[in-house]
């Protein structure tokens, strides 16, 4: 065994703000994905999240939509990616934590306890299931903490006092989601971010991350400042949609730009 | 009953399962939905809205002829398909409107798959002067183009879904998502006893007025309780109005008919107590279609209403106790129950409704005749006319 069993969530966040990437797992097809991976953490990423293909992603605007639409009709199975995830691991090729994103089914209905332990098993750090929200947490928070797997839990910007409850037990990190609506690029994010983190502090120290329309470097940095670390998904899955298997090198110069906007001025080499 | 209710479960399933973005809005319903219930001059505006607007009670017709016909137990009908708009729908949809309205909401959503509660959304967002848009599947607003076209009438957007099976499923969805992206002023009027905690409880206490009907026109009528009642299951929102007051009766069989499309044991099929496991999905711990991956089925069923691929979790907690059954009942089922109680009563039943007569044709002849069938038909079936014409090779376009 590597020591990848040693990699956690909060390494994200030990050398300045975090570029946190997002793609959807399996598409266009899983190989792309195995490459992504590594090519990501090239580029810059500090965490990456996988996202495992559902057929009804609620939280999720068209880009995303279409990329579980993909994935799914190329065969992407949860037993795939996490066969994919630990090659990656072993490989000693992605360092950096990575996390799955899915919904709350494809991981009750895997099994609890066989999905959190095979999580483990092959490097996942932590999950970030949209439709459990703080009220639902004890679904899979039992079998998450028995396998060192933190479930990221989200704050909205419909939340208001709900903020610093969900804080105070937050884990790994916290998912500032910074827009109304679903995941997708947005022309402006008009959510006050400022306040959002504001109450989080109060509550706990633990890092927040902005996620939900972010594409444009200007975007991640503006976000980052305000905040531990940027998010960026659709913005990244249009890209593999565009380019499909030849996506990688297009996405490394896109997650480069991002890192060099939220980490300040000076070129990072690649 | 208590017990059941808490955190809105009803034993394991209910729950609270969706986007955070949601949470303060369901709780901000819930606390509404507590303020109001009880509240006299609420409970007055919604009693004059059902009486006046609505046409309830619905009649409890005495089906003679079917009866004398199916030769065994005494079949009684509940007439939902006499109230306005012609089906059930209008109960919950008035009373979550009024709800709205109270809340300071000016604009209603809501999903559709028959079409039947999108026009009791857009009839009563009309009335009450609420802004209405609604969202149904694409192939639905094929097979349901008239409905597409009253809403439109109405004053309400309609929103053709074009994402994963184009049907029920998706519709919801979609109005999941439009409600994350536009909260303060909207209210998204569940159409059925699904999705989190409230609106499974919510939904069920504004239908629960058709059981509540059934039980006091059968004692005027007979003196007695019926044997068994039933009703069609989707969602199941009509069912549960139907049972619901009968839950305590323990004599009383309680009989949900599901939509097995092309068969339960084939994957053209919706029915989902003969062929779901538990699952976590639109907002609630239930039981769903779905694959070893937990992915969602594509259900399948010629009724674009129970072509759902869950079930309330209220009636996945009554099967599993036992209290309720259900019933798979096929296309073909249907549109022969369809069709025999158009020529045998003189009444055309939704397409939905006549799953449960469906399964009363099946029962009643092997029941004594002084037994007694109340069946609920939910709905009328006009709608259903041009696609029932196509099932039997007419081209006929509505």
């Amino acid at each position: 065994m590597t020591d990848y069993k040693n990699i956690k969530i909060s390494d994200a966040f030990n050398h300045g703000k975090a570029m946190i990437a997002f793609v959807t797992g399996g598409d266009p097809d899983l190989e792309t994905t195995e490459k992504l991976l590594p090519a990501m953490q090239k580029a810059g990423a500090d965490l990456i999240e996988i996202g495992i293909p559902f057929s009804d992603p609620i939280a999720e605007g068209p880009v995303i939509q279409d990329a579980n639409e993909r994935a799914l009709a190329k065969g992407c199975t949860t037993d795939h990616l996490f066969d994919m995830v630990k090659r990656v691991r072993e490989s000693g090729k992605v360092t950096v934590p990575m996390v799955f994103l899915t919904y709350a089914n494809p991981i009750y209905t895997y099994g609890k306890e066989r999905f959190m332990s095979k999580c483990q098993e092959c490097g996942i750090n932590g999950v970030i299931v949209p439709d459990i929200p703080f009220e639902e947490k004890e679904e899979f928070l039992p079998e998450a903490t028995k396998y060192g797997v933190d479930i990221i839990s989200m704050i909205a910007p419909t939340s208001d006092e709900r903020i610093i409850k969900i804080a105070k037990e937050a884990t790994g990190f916290l998912y500032v989601v910074s827009s109304l609506g679903v995941t997708g690029v947005r022309t402006q994010i008009t959510s006050d971010i400022g306040s959002m983190i504001e109450l989080v502090r109060k509550a706990s120290d633990i890092p927040a991350a902005v996620g939900f329309g972010i594409s444009t470097p200007e975007q991640a940095k503006k976000m980052a400042e305000t905040s531990d670390g940027s998010i960026v998904g659709s913005a990244i899955v249009k890209i593999v949609a565009k380019y499909g298997k030849d996506c990688i090198p297009y996405v490394q110069e896109y997650i480069r730009s991002l890192n060099e906007a939220i980490k300040g001025t000076e070129k990072i080499s690649a | 009953m208590e017990d059941k209710e808490m955190k809105g479960r009803f034993g394991e399933y209910g729950g609270q399962y969706i986007p955070e973005t949601l949470m303060n809005a369901v709780n901000e319903l819930e606390e509404a939905y507590n303020k109001y219930k009880d509240d006299p001059e609420f409970v007055k505006e919604l009693d004059d809205l059902m009486k006046n607007y609505a046409g309830r009670p619905s009649l409890l017709y005495e089906a003679k002829k079917m009866t004398e016909d199916l030769g065994g137990a005494k079949i009684y009908l509940k007439r939902e398909d006499l109230n306005h708009t012609g089906a059930h729908k209008i109960n919950n949809v008035l009373g979550q409107c009024l709800l709205a309205k109270k809340m300071g909401k000016t604009r209603a959503i809501a999903e559709t798959g028959a079409g039947q509660h999108g026009v009791a959304t857009a009839t009563v967002a009309a009335l009450m002067g609420l802004e209405c848009e609604i969202f149904m599947g694409k192939l639905d607003t094929e097979r349901q183009a008239l409905n597409v076209y009253r809403m439109k009438l109405l004053g309400a957007k309609v929103n053709a879904i074009e994402t994963g099976t184009k049907t029920l499923k998706d519709a919801v969805n979609a109005a999941m998502r439009e409600w994350t992206s536009r909260i303060s002023d909207t209210h998204y009027v569940l159409g059925s006893v699904m999705g989190p905690h409230p609106f499974p409880t919510i939904v069920r206490d504004f239908q629960k007025c058709i059981g509540e009907e059934i039980k006091a026109q059968m004692i005027e009528k007979e003196g007695r309780l019926p044997d068994v009642v039933m009703a069609c299951v989707g969602g199941g929102s009509n069912a549960i109005g139907t049972f619901y007051d009968f839950i305590g009766d323990k004599e009383v069989e309680l009989i949900g008919c599901e939509a097995a499309g092309e068969g339960a044991d084939t994957p053209r099929t919706a029915a989902t107590l003969a062929t779901g496991k538990v699952g976590i999905f639109h907002g609630m711990k239930s039981l769903f279609c779905q694959d070893e991956y937990g992915q969602i089925a594509p259900v399948y069923s010629i009724s674009a209403g129970l072509d759902y691929p869950g079930i309330g979790p209220e009636h996945a907690w009554l099967n599993e106790i036992g209290r309720a059954k259900y019933v798979p009942i096929t296309d073909e089922e249907a549109v022969d129950a369809f069709e025999y109680l158009s020529r045998t009563e003189g009444i055309i039943p939704a397409i939905e409704s006549s799953h449960a007569l469906a399964y009363a044709m099946k029962l009643a002849p092997t029941m004594d005749k002084n037994k007694i069938i109340v069946v609920t038909v939910s709905g009328r079936g006009d709608k259903d006319v041009a696609a029932i014409a196509r099932y039997r090779g007419e081209q006929i376009y509505d």
